[in-house]
């Protein structure tokens, strides 16, 4: 069945504390090779039967309203997964 | 109905009757925790508390709200994200922004949740140490004329208990200048900032003064023996929590006075 992909990301200009946190434990691992790491959500939201335009706009309506506060966070993708 | 006090025979404060006329309801969500404090609260402050069901079609006879802290749907998503669209909010919503004001008051979860309904601007994210973090705070009363602080005065210091996870006050630069100059920083942490909020801001109202929201917990500061002076005095007294309630109460009675 098809699926629906939201990822969402804290805003850019929003210092995110849990990547910040991630950062700091990646270089303990001997991961020294990456300065930053922010940390965002992806949603996945199956569809029973086919995906259609109308569907996918309700998903984007969704993920504005719902799975993300636009004064926090950015809807950086929306896309179909087949099965 | 009388509440029983906790200990001995202390009773915050001797309640004036003609508060109890005023009918304060208190929400209650999958995961609140503080609904029963937040109503103890408004009993001991004179007025009546009512139950509030988030499921409820309709808000009932009620003068004013308390939608208190905890963690509604296991704080999922954001804290506050799903409870926001409960039934009874968008009749809280409604209410709130009426010509009739009600006043609404969201403390810790309840203030999340307030932010995400965007009946206040901002949002709150996690502490800026990421732990969650329980102690007695120091709080500056910065506006006094709003429904919930009118009992204090501006400038006033009080000390209540905080204990949160995801405090972080954040909006945007101009958001934050509109909020400063329109005078809705109500409450600002003093001595120490516990989570990285921006300006310090512990709470705030909307435009018309009737919704704040504040991460503190006035309702755990209502009653002698169990507020914060009685663990380490680091000021205030064990009550100073009570005026949140008090205010709107005299409020609400208003002329009767």
């Amino acid at each position: 069945m098809p699926r629906i992909v939201v990822d969402v990301m804290p805003k850019p200009e929003i210092l995110d504390p849990q990547g910040k946190a991630i950062v700091g434990a990646l270089p303990r691992l001997g991961f020294t090779s990456f300065s930053s790491v922010r940390q965002g959500k992806r949603f996945e939201l199956t569809v029973d039967g086919e995906v259609t335009e109308e569907i996918l706009a309700q998903a984007r309506d969704a993920a504005e309203t719902l799975l993300s506060n636009p004064v926090i966070e950015d809807v950086v993708n929306v896309e179909v997964v087949e099965a | 109905m009388t509440e029983l006090p906790l200990i001995g025979e202390a009773i915050a404060v001797a309640a004036e009757p003609r508060l109890a006329g005023a009918r304060i309801g208190v929400v209650t969500f999958p995961g609140t925790l503080d609904d029963r404090d937040a109503a103890r609260a408004v009993r001991l402050a004179g007025g009546t508390a009512v139950e509030l069901w988030h499921g409820d079609a309709e808000l009932g006879d009620v003068d004013a709200v308390i939608i208190p802290g905890g963690f509604s749907y296991g704080d999922y998503l954001r804290a506050g994200a799903i409870a926001r669209f409960a039934p009874l909010m968008s009749k809280i919503i409604d209410a709130a922004n009426s010509d009739a004001k009600l006043p609404v008051l969201g403390i810790c979860n309840g203030f999340q949740i307030l932010t995400e309904s965007h009946l206040l601007p901002g949002s709150m994210i996690k502490n800026d140490h990421l732990k969650f973090l329980c102690r007695d705070q120091v709080l500056r009363v910065e506006n006094s004329n709003t429904a919930w602080t009118l009992d204090y005065e501006a400038g006033q210091e009080i000390t209540i208990p905080l204990k949160n996870q995801d405090g972080q006050y954040i909006a945007d630069e101009k958001t934050l200048d509109a909020l400063e100059a329109e005078g809705r920083v109500v409450f600002r942490y003093v001595g120490f900032n516990p989570n990285g909020s921006r300006r310090d801001i512990a709470g705030i109202s909307n435009a018309a003064g009737n919704v704040v929201g504040l991460m503190p917990h006035p309702e755990h500061a209502v009653e002698p023996g169990f507020g914060p002076e009685s663990l380490d005095g680091i000021g205030g007294s064990d009550t100073d929590g009570l005026g949140f309630f008090t205010s709107v109460l005299n409020k609400i009675v208003g002329g009767d006075k």
